[in-house]
């Protein structure tokens, strides 16, 4: 259907925000009745494109036309009322009202001043059979699982006269069977004369559900119109990641035979009383990278919590230091343990690793604000704390002019990179590492790859926990596998491939 | 599941690298904070504020009521002083606008205003006020610096003032031991009085904001009960009022004239003695909250609660310390004119200062000196209220212009503070752009 009008046109989309370009002279194409994946890493730019096709955001230069005319999209109300409809990633419904209240939200049809529900019931009825979505409207939505939460999310889009539907990686918090569910759906939306718009970076959906795929990396896009039939999951992921990529691994062993880390038995429990971490014992020598693979939530951060005292620990123990000198440190204050050497890069690094209203080196003192040089008896040393933020901003490569500029100022990566560079002062035993290259780009990434091998060199324990399977089985010499909080394998990281240790993190398939 | 990121655990929204640009529009219905569901974000916020779906992508930013608390502003010099002078201004004009709407003329009223407020006799009920206000605001400051709302500090210092005095009026010590004692008594009293409210938020967590409300309902009673003639007070004979017994002589501190008269300015009336006590209350504050450990585990502590934790600053302990010392400086309230002026604690004692500490704290954006221009400015107002009555104005008039000033205050400094991050990101995308990078000048 080359002839028609295309149903959305980007040309020459950019967008800056300070420190960085979000989208760079991003030109897409995506002809009406068609699947589009746009398929890219986190971080390259995906989300704030589609914010821009859905108004939450203006871009700098460049236009969208939607059939054919340009538009200027100034909030979302704008984009709905041009037919462009988003289901977010995480749902936007509330649990006490029903499907059908749920859905006429905002949008209520009106009859002599008063919400004409039958009408509405009717209509989401119709619309309900029309494009197979099996919406039940008197249903509560509480009540509902989140492939039925999904459809009613795709509903309310569509009950807006959406003709273009935006989903933001809509498979992310789907399990498999619900997965092949959707897809059935997005085939009806599209033999409907729907367009959809399908955001992800899960190849082998992309392949199976998209009529075209665009391919988006550093903010610009790097192949567009791409067949399924013409192009295999190896292909998409190098135009993703681009010829560059590091790769994460670990060169000879640095394992001691001296354990750092002893955990036996740690046992956390929700207020509830149900065990979010549950019986787990592990060790970490010094020299050794310990890596737990699993899916969020179950169990990694709050293991990590409790080995830092954030949380305290129902039952087991934590002891640390080498043997003879060992101590149980399950109930010593976080203080007391970040002072005996544990380090921490958290898993959040907003709200739990930088005060970003604050200076860099204040940001420095965070987490050592007991330790030289960034304190002396009670006092702060200014000069000491000053002093070792430029060291830190030179050897861990801070991109920052000077160190006086609040946190905030700074790009996700080069925060990281001196959250790292202050976690690796003050000579750490222990460094419990959570996602420490999430969010980040390639460069930021390897350089912190290159900082934990240096410091597993020179006999640093570390925990490792990440979301990325090619860093952990790349970067530990002991692989865990965590699920619903129990540590239920441990794998080779030699030997085995990320599909094996997604398919163990799942429980689905047993991994040796 | 190939290629060089696999991952299907449920993502943040937006790529974080996008996450991680400070966002500078409204965006009301961003979906970008959503959060992994399960981690670390929702489980150890337990003391945050109630972020915006605790995004791991979001930027933690600092909400406006915290920052408004905790006296952010803009960092650059020109625009700490551009800033308050601006906002002056607008007030000023706004003040100005509304005496033309209650019929008056504004600008006479103003200049009677002035006028009186610089007679010597004005001046110095002017310092004195600002010197309780002083105090006032310095106390609940400490708490504002952990976003603790200590509205307690009104039933603090009634309850200490009242106390101390009694025990000051029934002891007789040598000259600097009997002023010493009522003092340590006073802040003593003032810290326990506060510590309830800590205790009560970190093993019940209780909200200060109610706790303290309602321990400044208790004082009263307490103090409306002991300040009777058959427990610790006395009748003043020929009048109703009823008073804690005198302090003695060698208890009293003389006032601040005759040092002044050094430098030869006689004043009519008598500044207070303690005044000088105020100036080292602010200048042990400036200290403490910028050079100590304490200092910066407590601002830490207010502008990212989740992050202190994680440094290892343990939460409960900082509240009932802060709470603590924010009563004891409240102790310190009723001490210039206990010691000074009236020697006795009575029905007349100023009441409701702690109430005044808040709104010239928030004027004063926390700063010792900020602070003690907003006192000053206050107990001008308060003082030249009286002069508009003869002009035919309503004196509560004063009431409405102070509110108009700590809210132009509050909102243009939050303005301007968020303008200067957005130009400060901008700059440091600038100096990074063309080559200014401190990491590689070392090489």
């Amino acid at each position: 259907m080359p002839d028609q009008v295309p149903a959305v046109r980007l040309s020459s989309i950019t967008k800056r925000f300070p420190g960085v370009v979000a989208n760079r002279d991003v030109g897409l194409t995506i002809e009406r009745g068609e699947v589009h994946a746009l398929c890219g890493e986190n971080g390259a730019g995906k989300s704030t494109l589609m914010k821009i096709l859905y108004g939450m955001q203006r871009p700098d230069e460049g236009t969208i036309e939607i059939d054919g005319e340009p538009v200027t999209l100034r909030t979302p109300a704008d984009a709905i009322a041009r037919g462009i409809g988003m289901v977010h990633q995480h749902f936007k419904l509330a649990d006490n009202l029903t499907v059908l209240e749920n859905v006429i939200l905002g949008a209520e049809p009106r009859r002599r001043g008063r919400i004409d529900f039958a009408a509405a019931r009717a209509r989401i009825t119709e619309m309900s059979e029309q494009y197979g979505l099996r919406v039940r409207p008197d249903v509560l939505v509480e009540s509902l699982g989140v492939g039925d939460r999904q459809r009613v999310e795709i509903l309310k889009v569509l009950y807006r006269g959406a003709r273009v539907l935006i989903l933001d990686e809509p498979t992310a918090v789907l399990v498999p069977q619900e997965v092949e569910e959707l897809f059935g759906n997005l085939r009806e939306l599209r033999a409907e004369g729907l367009t959809v718009l399908f955001i992800s970076h899960k190849l082998d959906e992309v392949l199976s559900v998209a009529d075209t795929i665009s391919v988006i990396r550093r903010g610009t896009t790097v192949a567009t119109r791409l067949s399924p039939d013409a192009t295999t999951s190896r292909r998409l992921a190098e135009l993703m990641v681009g010829s560059e990529l590091p790769t994460p691994e670990l060169r000879e062993s640095t394992v001691t035979d001296d354990v750092q880390l002893d955990v036996a038995g740690l046992t956390v429990l929700t207020p509830e009383g149900r065990p979010v971490v549950d019986g787990v014992s592990l060790s970490i020598r010094r020299g050794e990278i310990v890596g737990l693979a699993g899916v969020e939530g179950n169990g990694q951060s709050e293991l990590i919590e409790a080995v830092m005292g954030l949380r305290s620990a129902d039952a087991g123990t934590v002891s640390y230091g080498p043997p003879g000198d060992r101590a149980d440190i399950t109930h010593w204050p976080t203080r007391r343990r970040r002072e005996a050497g544990i380090a921490y890069i958290p898993e959040d690094r907003h709200r739990h690793g930088l005060v970003l209203e604050g200076s860099l080196w204040e940001n420095r003192m965070l987490g050592h604000q007991t330790q030289r040089p960034n304190v002396r008896g009670p006092w702060v040393d200014r000069r000491g704390a000053r002093r070792d933020t430029t060291r830190i901003v030179r050897e861990y490569d801070v991109r920052t002019p000077g160190i006086e500029v609040p946190a905030a100022a700074l790009s996700g990566g080069n925060q990281q990179k001196l959250i790292v560079g202050r976690e690796m002062s003050g000579d750490p035993r222990l460094l419990i590492a959570a996602h420490p290259t999430r969010g980040i780009d390639v460069g930021a990434q390897a350089a912190i790859w290159e900082y934990l091998r240096r410091a597993r060199a020179s006999g640093l324990a570390v925990l490792l926990i990440s979301a990325d399977l090619e860093e952990l089985i790349g970067m530990s010499d002991t692989l865990h596998v965590i699920l619903r909080g129990r540590l239920v394998a441990r794998v080779d990281p030699g030997t085995v491939t990320p599909e094996e240790l997604g398919s163990a993190m799942t429980g689905a398939g047993t991994a040796s | 599941m190939s290629g060089p990121e696999d991952d299907d655990a449920p993502r943040p929204g937006p790529g974080p690298e996008d996450g991680d640009v400070p966002r500078t529009g409204t965006g009301g219905d961003s979906s970008g904070g959503d959060s992994s569901g399960k981690g670390v974000a929702g489980g150890a916020s337990g003391d945050g504020p109630a972020g915006k779906g605790g995004g791991a992508s979001e930027p933690e930013r600092v909400p406006a009521w915290r920052a408004v608390l905790q006296g952010l502003g803009p960092r650059g010099l020109g625009l700490k002083i551009g800033a308050p002078v601006l906002a002056l201004l607008i007030s000023l004009l706004i003040t100005m606008v509304l005496l033309r709407i209650t019929g008056a003329d504004p600008f006479s009223s103003m200049r009677s205003m002035v006028d009186y407020g610089t007679t010597e006799n004005s001046l110095v009920d002017i310092v004195n006020r600002a010197t309780r206000y002083y105090l006032s605001a310095v106390a609940v400051a400490i708490g504002f610096r952990m976003a603790l709302l200590n509205i307690g500090v009104d039933g603090q210092y009634r309850l200490a003032a009242m106390l101390s005095a009694a025990l000051g009026g029934a002891l007789t010590l040598p000259a600097p031991f009997g002023q010493l004692l009522v003092i340590v008594a006073a802040m003593l009293i003032g810290g326990l009085w506060a510590a309830i409210a800590g205790v009560l938020k970190v093993t019940r967590g209780v909200s200060e904001v109610l706790s303290t409300i309602m321990l400044n309902a208790i004082a009263t009673g307490l103090i409306a009960y002991l300040l009777n003639d058959k427990r610790l007070a006395e009748v003043r004979p020929g009048s109703n009022n009823v008073a804690t017994p005198q302090i003695p002589g060698d208890g009293r501190v003389g006032d601040l004239n005759g040092f002044l008269s050094w430098f030869g300015l006689d004043l009519p009336g008598r500044v207070y003695g303690l005044l000088p006590l105020a100036i080292v209350v602010g200048a042990v504050f400036w200290v403490v909250i910028n050079h100590t450990r304490f200092g910066f585990d407590l601002k830490v502590s207010g502008l990212a609660p989740s992050a202190a934790r994680a440094s290892g600053v343990s939460a409960r302990r900082m509240i009932v310390v802060t709470m603590v010392a924010s009563g004891a400086v409240a102790g310190l309230i009723g001490m210039p004119e206990l010691l000074g002026a009236s020697y006795e604690y009575s029905l007349n004692f100023p009441a409701g200062l702690g109430f005044t500490g808040i709104t010239v704290a928030l004027l004063g954006r926390n700063h010792p000196v900020g602070i003690a221009l907003a006192a000053l400015l206050f107990a001008f107002l308060d003082q030249t209220s009286d002069v508009l009555q003869e002009v035919d104005i309503p004196k509560e008039i004063v009431g409405v212009m102070q509110g108009v000033v700590v809210l132009t205050v509050v909102i243009v400094y939050e303005l301007v503070r968020r303008w200067e991050i957005r130009l400060q990101q901008r700059s440091v995308a600038d100096e990074l752009a063309t080559g200014h990078d401190l990491a590689r000048e070392a090489a």
